[in-house]
Protein backbone atom coordinates (compact mmCIF):
# COMPACT_ATOMS: atom_id res chain seq x y z
CA UNK A 1 0.00 0.00 0.00
CA UNK A 2 0.76 3.75 -0.68
CA UNK A 3 4.52 4.07 0.24
CA UNK A 4 4.04 2.87 3.87
CA UNK A 5 8.01 2.04 5.02
CA UNK A 6 8.56 0.63 8.09
CA UNK A 7 5.21 1.08 9.85
CA UNK A 8 3.88 -1.83 11.79
CA UNK A 9 0.51 -1.62 13.86
CA UNK A 10 0.31 1.37 16.78
CA UNK A 11 0.89 0.02 20.00
CA UNK A 12 2.76 0.54 23.09
CA UNK A 13 4.95 -3.24 22.09
CA UNK A 14 5.25 -2.83 18.50
CA UNK A 15 8.80 -2.20 17.95
CA UNK A 16 9.87 -0.76 14.04
CA UNK A 17 12.48 -2.46 12.08
CA UNK A 18 15.41 -0.04 11.01
CA UNK A 19 18.14 -0.63 8.39
CA UNK A 20 21.04 1.89 9.20
CA UNK A 21 24.80 2.22 8.35
CA UNK A 22 25.78 3.70 11.34
CA UNK A 23 29.54 4.72 10.43
CA UNK A 24 29.99 2.72 7.59
CA UNK A 25 28.45 -0.46 9.08
CA UNK A 26 25.49 -1.94 8.37
CA UNK A 27 22.94 -1.87 11.37
CA UNK A 28 20.21 -3.88 11.55
CA UNK A 29 17.60 -3.58 14.79
CA UNK A 30 14.11 -3.02 16.20
CA UNK A 31 13.72 -0.12 18.13
CA UNK A 32 10.27 1.95 19.58
CA UNK A 33 9.01 3.42 16.96
CA UNK A 34 8.70 7.17 19.21
CA UNK A 35 12.27 6.85 19.41
CA UNK A 36 14.38 9.73 17.78
CA UNK A 37 17.90 9.05 15.94
CA UNK A 38 19.67 10.05 19.06
CA UNK A 39 17.47 7.90 21.44
CA UNK A 40 18.34 5.04 19.12
CA UNK A 41 21.89 5.75 18.75
CA UNK A 42 22.69 6.26 22.55
CA UNK A 43 20.14 3.34 23.66
CA UNK A 44 20.00 0.84 20.92
CA UNK A 45 23.66 0.96 19.22
CA UNK A 46 25.38 2.16 22.85
CA UNK A 47 26.79 4.98 20.64
CA UNK A 48 26.99 7.66 23.19
CA UNK A 49 29.48 9.75 21.82
CA UNK A 50 26.93 11.65 20.35
CA UNK A 51 25.39 14.06 23.87
CA UNK A 52 21.85 14.18 24.44
CA UNK A 53 21.70 18.02 25.47
CA UNK A 54 18.60 20.28 25.20
CA UNK A 55 16.39 17.75 23.04
CA UNK A 56 14.85 20.81 21.25
CA UNK A 57 17.53 21.32 18.78
CA UNK A 58 18.86 24.71 20.44
CA UNK A 59 22.41 23.60 21.78
CA UNK A 60 23.99 21.18 19.03
CA UNK A 61 25.31 18.15 21.25
CA UNK A 62 23.53 15.85 19.36
CA UNK A 63 24.42 16.63 15.94
CA UNK A 64 24.94 14.17 13.64
CA UNK A 65 25.91 13.79 10.03
CA UNK A 66 23.41 12.15 8.21
CA UNK A 67 23.35 11.48 4.62
CA UNK A 68 26.76 13.46 4.57
CA UNK A 69 24.40 16.65 5.97
CA UNK A 70 25.12 18.21 9.51
CA UNK A 71 21.43 17.82 11.23
CA UNK A 72 20.37 17.38 14.99
CA UNK A 73 20.08 13.70 16.10
CA UNK A 74 16.90 15.04 18.60
CA UNK A 75 15.29 16.01 16.00
CA UNK A 76 14.87 13.21 13.50
CA UNK A 77 12.41 10.03 14.18
CA UNK A 78 14.65 6.96 13.77
CA UNK A 79 11.75 5.59 11.30
CA UNK A 80 12.91 8.53 8.94
CA UNK A 81 16.43 7.23 9.07
CA UNK A 82 15.52 3.93 7.12
CA UNK A 83 18.19 3.23 4.45
CA UNK A 84 20.22 6.22 5.33
CA UNK A 85 24.03 7.10 6.28
CA UNK A 86 24.61 8.36 9.62
CA UNK A 87 28.21 9.56 11.07
CA UNK A 88 29.25 10.61 14.71
CA UNK A 89 31.82 10.97 16.12
CA UNK A 90 32.58 7.77 16.88
CA UNK A 91 32.68 7.44 13.20
CA UNK A 92 35.57 10.20 12.96
CA UNK A 93 38.32 8.30 14.29
CA UNK A 94 40.79 6.90 11.42
CA UNK A 95 41.94 3.43 12.54
CA UNK A 96 43.02 3.52 16.19
CA UNK A 97 44.18 6.92 15.58
CA UNK A 98 42.35 10.34 16.18
CA UNK A 99 41.70 12.55 13.07
CA UNK A 100 43.60 15.62 12.79
CA UNK A 101 40.77 17.56 13.88
CA UNK A 102 40.41 15.57 17.28
CA UNK A 103 43.80 15.79 17.43
CA UNK A 104 43.84 19.49 16.76
CA UNK A 105 40.81 19.71 19.59
CA UNK A 106 42.72 17.94 22.31
CA UNK A 107 46.03 19.97 21.50
CA UNK A 108 44.23 23.11 21.40
CA UNK A 109 42.41 22.75 24.71
CA UNK A 110 39.19 22.91 22.21
CA UNK A 111 37.10 20.91 25.16
CA UNK A 112 36.43 21.71 28.90
CA UNK A 113 34.13 19.63 30.05
CA UNK A 114 33.83 18.33 26.73
CA UNK A 115 29.68 17.72 26.63
CA UNK A 116 29.49 20.00 23.12
CA UNK A 117 32.63 18.46 21.82
CA UNK A 118 31.39 15.92 20.05
CA UNK A 119 28.74 18.63 18.08
CA UNK A 120 31.09 20.80 17.65
CA UNK A 121 33.69 18.21 16.05
CA UNK A 122 30.60 17.04 13.71
CA UNK A 123 30.02 20.44 12.54
CA UNK A 124 33.79 21.16 12.12
CA UNK A 125 34.00 17.93 9.66
CA UNK A 126 31.12 18.92 7.90
CA UNK A 127 32.17 22.50 7.26
CA UNK A 128 35.80 20.79 6.27
CA UNK A 129 34.35 18.48 4.07
CA UNK A 130 32.70 21.45 1.94
CA UNK A 131 35.47 23.90 2.82
CA UNK A 132 39.04 23.08 3.42
CA UNK A 133 40.46 26.32 3.83
CA UNK A 134 37.73 28.29 5.41
CA UNK A 135 37.96 31.88 6.93
CA UNK A 136 37.61 32.39 11.07
CA UNK A 137 34.24 33.90 9.91
CA UNK A 138 33.35 30.87 7.81
CA UNK A 139 34.05 28.83 11.01
CA UNK A 140 32.58 30.81 13.25
CA UNK A 141 29.03 30.94 11.04
CA UNK A 142 29.54 26.90 10.39
CA UNK A 143 29.92 26.24 14.19
CA UNK A 144 26.74 28.99 15.17
CA UNK A 145 24.65 26.13 15.97
CA UNK A 146 26.57 24.63 18.27
CA UNK A 147 26.83 25.74 22.16
CA UNK A 148 29.69 25.76 24.83
CA UNK A 149 28.50 26.91 28.05
CA UNK A 150 32.34 26.66 29.37
CA UNK A 151 33.12 29.65 27.06
CA UNK A 152 35.52 28.03 24.76
CA UNK A 153 34.98 29.34 21.63
CA UNK A 154 38.54 30.53 21.07
CA UNK A 155 40.35 27.61 21.78
CA UNK A 156 37.57 26.03 19.22
CA UNK A 157 37.89 28.31 16.33
CA UNK A 158 41.93 27.76 16.88
CA UNK A 159 41.83 23.95 16.64
CA UNK A 160 39.18 23.97 13.66
CA UNK A 161 42.23 26.55 11.68
CA UNK A 162 44.67 23.89 13.11
CA UNK A 163 43.01 20.52 11.94
CA UNK A 164 42.20 22.17 8.68
CA UNK A 165 45.45 22.65 7.99
CA UNK A 166 46.86 19.35 8.82
CA UNK A 167 43.98 18.54 6.61
CA UNK A 168 45.45 20.40 4.17
CA UNK A 169 48.76 18.54 4.50
CA UNK A 170 50.34 21.50 6.20
CA UNK A 171 51.96 22.09 9.89
CA UNK A 172 49.34 22.51 12.64
CA UNK A 173 48.91 26.26 14.39
CA UNK A 174 51.20 26.02 17.60
CA UNK A 175 48.58 26.81 20.47
CA UNK A 176 48.43 30.70 22.01
CA UNK A 177 47.49 29.31 25.19
CA UNK A 178 48.96 26.62 27.51
CA UNK A 179 46.59 23.59 27.69
CA UNK A 180 48.84 22.46 30.73
CA UNK A 181 48.91 24.44 33.53
CA UNK A 182 52.28 23.64 35.62
CA UNK A 183 52.16 22.57 38.67
CA UNK A 184 48.67 21.16 38.53
CA UNK A 185 47.23 24.78 39.86
CA UNK A 186 44.42 26.93 38.40
CA UNK A 187 46.43 30.16 36.69
CA UNK B 1 14.26 13.79 29.83
CA UNK B 2 11.80 14.50 27.42
CA UNK B 3 10.70 11.88 24.84
CA UNK B 4 7.91 11.68 21.74
CA UNK B 5 4.70 11.29 22.66
CA UNK B 6 3.69 7.30 20.88
CA UNK B 7 2.16 8.12 17.23
CA UNK B 8 1.60 6.47 14.08
CA UNK B 9 4.02 7.29 11.35
CA UNK B 10 2.62 7.27 7.56
CA UNK B 11 5.53 7.50 5.11
CA UNK B 12 3.40 8.78 1.69
CA UNK B 13 5.07 8.85 -1.47
CA UNK B 14 2.90 10.84 -3.54
CA UNK B 15 0.77 14.03 -2.85
CA UNK B 16 -2.01 12.72 -3.53
CA UNK B 17 -1.23 9.61 -0.97
CA UNK B 18 -0.16 12.38 1.83
CA UNK B 19 -3.52 14.22 1.18
CA UNK B 20 -5.88 11.28 1.59
CA UNK B 21 -4.15 9.81 4.66
CA UNK B 22 -4.63 13.61 6.42
CA UNK B 23 -8.32 13.83 4.77
CA UNK B 24 -9.06 9.92 5.80
CA UNK B 25 -7.18 10.21 9.83
CA UNK B 26 -9.11 13.90 10.37
CA UNK B 27 -7.83 16.13 12.90
CA UNK B 28 -5.52 13.41 14.72
CA UNK B 29 -3.17 13.40 12.18
CA UNK B 30 -0.38 16.14 11.44
CA UNK B 31 2.06 16.84 8.78
CA UNK B 32 5.84 16.66 9.16
CA UNK B 33 8.17 18.27 6.95
CA UNK B 34 11.70 18.75 8.62
CA UNK B 35 10.65 18.23 12.11
CA UNK B 36 12.27 21.37 13.37
CA UNK B 37 9.14 22.79 15.03
CA UNK B 38 6.61 20.11 15.55
CA UNK B 39 8.83 17.75 17.13
CA UNK B 40 10.02 19.87 19.95
CA UNK B 41 6.63 20.57 20.05
CA UNK B 42 5.71 16.98 20.56
CA UNK B 43 7.93 16.41 23.10
CA UNK B 44 6.76 19.32 25.05
CA UNK B 45 3.73 17.80 24.38
CA UNK B 46 2.38 20.80 22.97
CA UNK B 47 1.16 19.07 20.53
CA UNK B 48 0.10 15.47 20.38
CA UNK B 49 -0.71 14.17 16.88
CA UNK B 50 -2.11 10.20 17.12
CA UNK B 51 -0.59 10.11 13.29
CA UNK B 52 1.90 11.57 11.62
CA UNK B 53 1.85 11.94 8.26
CA UNK B 54 5.73 11.94 7.01
CA UNK B 55 6.16 14.32 4.15
CA UNK B 56 9.72 13.43 3.07
CA UNK B 57 9.07 10.54 0.73
CA UNK B 58 7.30 13.17 -1.63
CA UNK B 59 9.62 14.06 -4.00
CA UNK B 60 7.18 16.55 -6.03
CA UNK B 61 7.03 18.12 -2.69
CA UNK B 62 10.98 19.29 -3.73
CA UNK B 63 10.19 19.81 -7.36
CA UNK B 64 10.80 23.35 -8.68
CA UNK B 65 9.88 25.23 -12.01
CA UNK B 66 10.51 28.27 -13.60
CA UNK B 67 12.98 31.19 -13.61
CA UNK B 68 13.84 34.67 -12.37
CA UNK B 69 12.21 35.94 -15.75
CA UNK B 70 8.79 34.09 -15.33
CA UNK B 71 8.67 33.60 -11.55
CA UNK B 72 9.82 30.66 -9.95
CA UNK B 73 8.15 28.03 -8.19
CA UNK B 74 9.73 26.11 -4.78
CA UNK B 75 8.33 22.79 -3.67
CA UNK B 76 7.50 23.25 -0.02
CA UNK B 77 9.95 21.09 1.23
CA UNK B 78 12.68 23.47 -0.27
CA UNK B 79 15.25 23.22 2.35
CA UNK B 80 16.23 26.55 3.81
CA UNK B 81 19.87 25.58 3.72
CA UNK B 82 19.50 25.09 -0.11
CA UNK B 83 17.25 28.57 -0.25
CA UNK B 84 19.76 30.72 1.11
CA UNK B 85 22.58 29.62 -1.13
CA UNK B 86 20.57 29.61 -4.53
CA UNK B 87 22.07 31.06 -7.33
CA UNK B 88 18.72 32.39 -8.62
CA UNK B 89 17.22 33.15 -5.73
CA UNK B 90 19.85 34.83 -4.74
CA UNK B 91 20.16 36.73 -7.86
CA UNK B 92 16.42 37.38 -8.26
CA UNK B 93 14.88 37.39 -4.50
CA UNK B 94 18.13 37.96 -1.97
CA UNK B 95 15.91 39.36 1.03
CA UNK B 96 13.95 35.51 0.99
CA UNK B 97 17.60 33.89 0.42
CA UNK B 98 18.60 36.31 3.57
CA UNK B 99 15.50 35.71 5.69
CA UNK B 100 16.32 31.62 5.17
CA UNK B 101 19.65 32.17 5.86
CA UNK B 102 18.61 34.33 9.55
CA UNK B 103 16.78 31.42 10.83
CA UNK B 104 17.98 29.20 13.37
CA UNK B 105 21.27 27.96 12.81
CA UNK B 106 23.35 25.65 10.26
CA UNK B 107 22.11 22.26 11.19
CA UNK B 108 18.55 23.47 11.90
CA UNK B 109 18.54 25.14 8.04
CA UNK B 110 20.01 22.01 6.85
CA UNK B 111 16.32 19.73 8.01
CA UNK B 112 14.00 22.96 8.02
CA UNK B 113 11.79 23.57 5.06
CA UNK B 114 10.46 26.21 3.33
CA UNK B 115 6.86 25.07 4.14
CA UNK B 116 7.66 24.35 7.80
CA UNK B 117 8.68 27.83 8.47
CA UNK B 118 5.64 29.28 6.71
CA UNK B 119 3.37 26.93 9.29
CA UNK B 120 5.79 27.59 12.29
CA UNK B 121 3.55 27.30 15.12
CA UNK B 122 2.83 30.72 16.89
CA UNK B 123 5.12 31.21 20.02
CA UNK B 124 4.65 32.26 23.52
CA UNK B 125 6.31 32.91 26.65
CA UNK B 126 3.73 30.99 28.36
CA UNK B 127 3.59 28.53 25.46
CA UNK B 128 6.94 26.93 24.36
CA UNK B 129 7.27 25.85 27.79
CA UNK B 130 8.03 21.91 29.13
CA UNK B 131 4.45 20.42 30.14
CA UNK B 132 5.35 20.33 33.90
CA UNK B 133 6.32 24.12 33.21
CA UNK B 134 2.48 24.41 31.62
CA UNK B 135 0.97 22.38 34.13
CA UNK B 136 2.20 24.47 36.80
CA UNK B 137 0.51 28.04 35.57
CA UNK B 138 -2.73 25.38 34.52
CA UNK B 139 -1.87 25.56 31.03
CA UNK B 140 -2.81 28.36 28.79
CA UNK B 141 -6.03 28.45 25.92
CA UNK B 142 -4.02 27.61 23.17
CA UNK B 143 -3.15 24.19 24.79
CA UNK B 144 -5.40 22.72 27.35
CA UNK B 145 -5.95 25.84 29.88
CA UNK B 146 -9.07 29.00 29.42
CA UNK B 147 -6.53 31.76 29.98
CA UNK B 148 -4.16 33.92 27.84
CA UNK B 149 -1.63 34.64 30.24
CA UNK B 150 -0.44 37.57 28.36
CA UNK B 151 -3.54 39.33 28.51
CA UNK B 152 -5.94 37.83 30.83
CA UNK B 153 -9.05 39.47 29.85
CA UNK B 154 -8.38 38.97 26.35
CA UNK B 155 -10.54 36.12 24.63
CA UNK B 156 -8.39 35.34 22.07
CA UNK B 157 -4.46 34.05 21.74
CA UNK B 158 -1.57 36.46 21.69
CA UNK B 159 1.01 33.46 20.49
CA UNK B 160 3.51 35.15 17.89
CA UNK B 161 3.99 34.71 14.47
CA UNK B 162 7.99 34.15 14.42
CA UNK B 163 8.77 32.81 10.69
CA UNK B 164 11.15 34.95 8.92
CA UNK B 165 10.31 34.04 5.47
CA UNK B 166 6.60 34.64 6.14
CA UNK B 167 6.98 38.69 5.81
CA UNK B 168 8.76 38.29 3.52
CA UNK B 169 6.74 36.50 1.10
CA UNK B 170 4.39 38.71 1.95
CA UNK B 171 6.07 41.33 0.77
CA UNK B 172 7.03 39.86 -2.29
CA UNK B 173 3.77 39.33 -3.06
CA UNK B 174 4.25 35.65 -3.56
CA UNK B 175 1.70 33.02 -3.68
CA UNK B 176 0.77 29.31 -1.98
CA UNK B 177 -0.73 26.74 -2.93
CA UNK B 178 -2.75 23.95 -0.34
CA UNK B 179 -3.41 20.61 -1.86
CA UNK B 180 -6.24 18.68 -0.34
CA UNK B 181 -7.83 15.45 -1.69
CA UNK B 182 -10.33 18.01 -3.38
CA UNK B 183 -7.55 19.61 -5.50
CA UNK B 184 -5.50 22.63 -5.36
CA UNK B 185 -6.47 26.14 -4.16
CA UNK B 186 -3.58 28.70 -4.92
CA UNK B 187 -4.04 31.69 -2.66
CA UNK B 188 -1.42 35.29 -2.10
CA UNK B 189 0.64 34.04 0.73
CA UNK B 190 -0.18 36.97 3.13
CA UNK B 191 -4.03 35.08 2.67
CA UNK B 192 -2.70 32.21 4.42
CA UNK B 193 -2.30 34.01 7.88
CA UNK B 194 -5.02 35.00 10.13
CA UNK B 195 -4.53 37.16 13.14
CA UNK B 196 -5.28 34.75 15.68
CA UNK B 197 -2.63 33.02 17.94
CA UNK B 198 -4.26 29.74 17.73
CA UNK B 199 -6.02 29.42 14.43
CA UNK B 200 -3.34 31.32 12.92
CA UNK B 201 -3.33 29.49 9.31
CA UNK B 202 -5.92 29.79 6.95
CA UNK B 203 -4.79 26.53 5.81
CA UNK B 204 -8.28 24.00 6.49
CA UNK B 205 -8.17 20.53 7.83
CA UNK B 206 -6.92 18.08 5.12
CA UNK B 207 -4.87 20.48 3.28
CA UNK B 208 -0.90 19.98 2.84
CA UNK B 209 1.35 23.54 1.88
CA UNK B 210 2.62 22.37 -1.05
CA UNK B 211 4.22 25.07 -3.27
CA UNK B 212 5.03 28.27 -2.86
CA UNK B 213 5.35 30.71 -5.98
CA UNK B 214 7.45 33.49 -6.31
CA UNK B 215 6.79 36.63 -8.66
CA UNK B 216 9.59 37.86 -11.24
CA UNK B 217 10.66 40.81 -10.29
CA UNK B 218 9.96 43.65 -12.28
CA UNK B 219 12.19 46.60 -13.22
CA UNK B 220 13.18 49.44 -10.69
CA UNK B 221 12.54 46.66 -7.95
CA UNK B 222 14.34 45.89 -4.70
CA UNK B 223 13.38 44.34 -1.40
CA UNK B 224 15.09 43.66 1.52
CA UNK B 225 14.48 41.82 5.23
CA UNK B 226 15.93 42.70 8.43
CA UNK B 227 16.19 40.33 11.75
CA UNK B 228 16.51 41.81 15.49
CA UNK B 229 17.13 38.77 18.29
CA UNK B 230 19.58 38.93 20.92
CA UNK B 231 21.63 36.16 19.67
CA UNK B 232 23.35 36.17 15.92
CA UNK B 233 22.28 32.95 15.93
CA UNK B 234 19.25 30.05 16.85
CA UNK B 235 17.34 32.87 18.03
CA UNK B 236 13.49 33.10 16.73
CA UNK B 237 13.18 36.98 15.71
CA UNK B 238 11.84 39.48 18.05
CA UNK B 239 11.33 41.46 15.03
CA UNK B 240 11.59 41.23 11.30
CA UNK B 241 10.96 43.80 8.69
CA UNK B 242 9.94 42.68 5.18
CA UNK B 243 10.19 45.66 2.31
CA UNK B 244 9.86 45.75 -1.20
CA UNK B 245 9.47 48.71 -3.39
CA UNK B 246 9.66 49.57 -6.60
CA UNK B 247 11.37 52.55 -7.74
CA UNK B 248 10.46 54.37 -10.97
CA UNK B 249 12.84 55.97 -13.96
CA UNK B 250 13.26 59.45 -11.34
CA UNK B 251 14.23 57.43 -8.03
CA UNK B 252 10.56 57.76 -6.69
CA UNK B 253 8.52 55.12 -5.72
CA UNK B 254 5.96 54.21 -7.58
CA UNK B 255 4.95 50.86 -5.10
CA UNK B 256 5.71 49.98 -1.78
CA UNK B 257 5.09 46.65 0.53
CA UNK B 258 6.06 46.66 3.80
CA UNK B 259 5.34 43.57 6.48
CA UNK B 260 6.30 43.33 9.96
CA UNK B 261 7.04 39.79 11.56
CA UNK B 262 7.17 39.17 15.26
CA UNK B 263 5.11 41.59 16.66
CA UNK B 264 1.58 39.85 15.80
CA UNK B 265 0.29 36.50 15.72
CA UNK B 266 0.66 36.93 11.39
CA UNK B 267 2.74 38.81 9.19
CA UNK B 268 1.56 42.33 9.72
CA UNK B 269 1.22 44.84 6.49
CA UNK B 270 2.13 47.90 7.05
CA UNK B 271 -0.35 49.51 4.69
CA UNK B 272 -0.51 52.80 5.64
CA UNK B 273 3.41 53.29 5.82
CA UNK B 274 3.54 51.78 2.17
CA UNK B 275 0.80 54.23 0.68
CA UNK B 276 2.78 57.16 1.93
CA UNK B 277 5.72 56.31 0.17
CA UNK B 278 4.31 56.19 -3.13
CA UNK B 279 5.43 59.27 -5.18
CA UNK B 280 8.44 59.73 -2.27
CA UNK B 281 11.98 59.64 -2.15
CA UNK B 282 13.23 57.03 -0.08
CA UNK B 283 16.77 59.60 0.09
CA UNK B 284 14.80 61.98 1.84
CA UNK B 285 14.93 61.94 5.96
CA UNK B 286 11.83 62.76 6.64
CA UNK B 287 10.16 60.84 4.74
CA UNK B 288 11.78 57.70 6.47
CA UNK B 289 10.90 59.38 9.76
CA UNK B 290 7.68 59.53 8.55
CA UNK B 291 7.43 56.02 6.70
CA UNK B 292 8.97 54.53 9.78
CA UNK B 293 6.29 55.99 12.51
CA UNK B 294 3.39 54.74 10.30
CA UNK B 295 5.04 51.06 9.55
CA UNK B 296 5.67 50.68 13.57
CA UNK B 297 1.81 51.23 14.34
CA UNK B 298 1.15 48.11 13.30
CA UNK B 299 3.25 46.36 15.92
CA UNK B 300 1.13 45.40 18.46
CA UNK B 301 4.22 43.64 20.77
CA UNK B 302 2.98 41.70 23.90
CA UNK B 303 4.69 40.82 26.95
CA UNK B 304 5.61 37.78 25.66
CA UNK B 305 8.77 37.30 23.84
CA UNK B 306 12.16 38.25 24.68
CA UNK B 307 13.12 42.20 25.21
CA UNK B 308 10.92 44.55 26.84
CA UNK B 309 7.92 45.97 25.45
CA UNK B 310 8.66 49.60 25.25
CA UNK B 311 12.15 49.06 23.42
CA UNK B 312 10.86 46.67 20.89
CA UNK B 313 7.99 48.93 19.67
CA UNK B 314 10.69 51.60 19.52
CA UNK B 315 13.33 49.51 17.66
CA UNK B 316 10.36 48.71 15.19
CA UNK B 317 10.71 52.11 14.42
CA UNK B 318 14.20 52.16 14.13
CA UNK B 319 14.51 48.86 11.97
CA UNK B 320 11.51 50.25 9.51
CA UNK B 321 14.06 53.07 9.18
CA UNK B 322 17.15 50.66 8.59
CA UNK B 323 15.29 48.77 5.83
CA UNK B 324 14.06 51.76 4.11
CA UNK B 325 17.50 53.35 3.94
CA UNK B 326 19.06 49.98 3.09
CA UNK B 327 17.01 50.04 0.15
CA UNK B 328 17.52 53.80 -0.76
CA UNK B 329 21.54 52.85 -1.45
Amino acid sequence: MGGSLVTLPAGARDKIRLAVTVNGEARDLLADPYKTLLEVLREDLGLTGTKHGCELGECGACAVLLDGELQLSCLVPAVECEGRQVTTVEGLKIGPELSPLQEAFADHGGSQCGYCTSGMLMAATWLLGRKPDPTRQEIQEALAGQLCRCTGYQQIYEAVESGARVLRGEKPLPPTLSTVVEGGGHG
Amino acid sequence: MMRLPRFRYHAPRLLSEAAALLADLGPEAMPLAGGTDLLPNMKRRQQTPAHVVGLRGVEALSARSGDPARGLTLGAMTRLASLEQDGQVLAAWPALARAAGLVASPPLRNMATLGGNLCLDTRCTYYDQSEPWRASIGYCMKREGEVCWVAPGSERCWAVSSSDTAPVLCALGAEVTLTSKAGDRRIPAQALFADDGMQYLTRRPGEILSAIHLPPPRPGEKATYLKLRRRGSIDFPVLGVAARVKLGAGGAVEEAHLVLGAVGSRPQAAEEASKFLVGKRLGDAEVVAEASRLASQVAKPMQNTDFGLAWRKQAAREWVARALRELAG
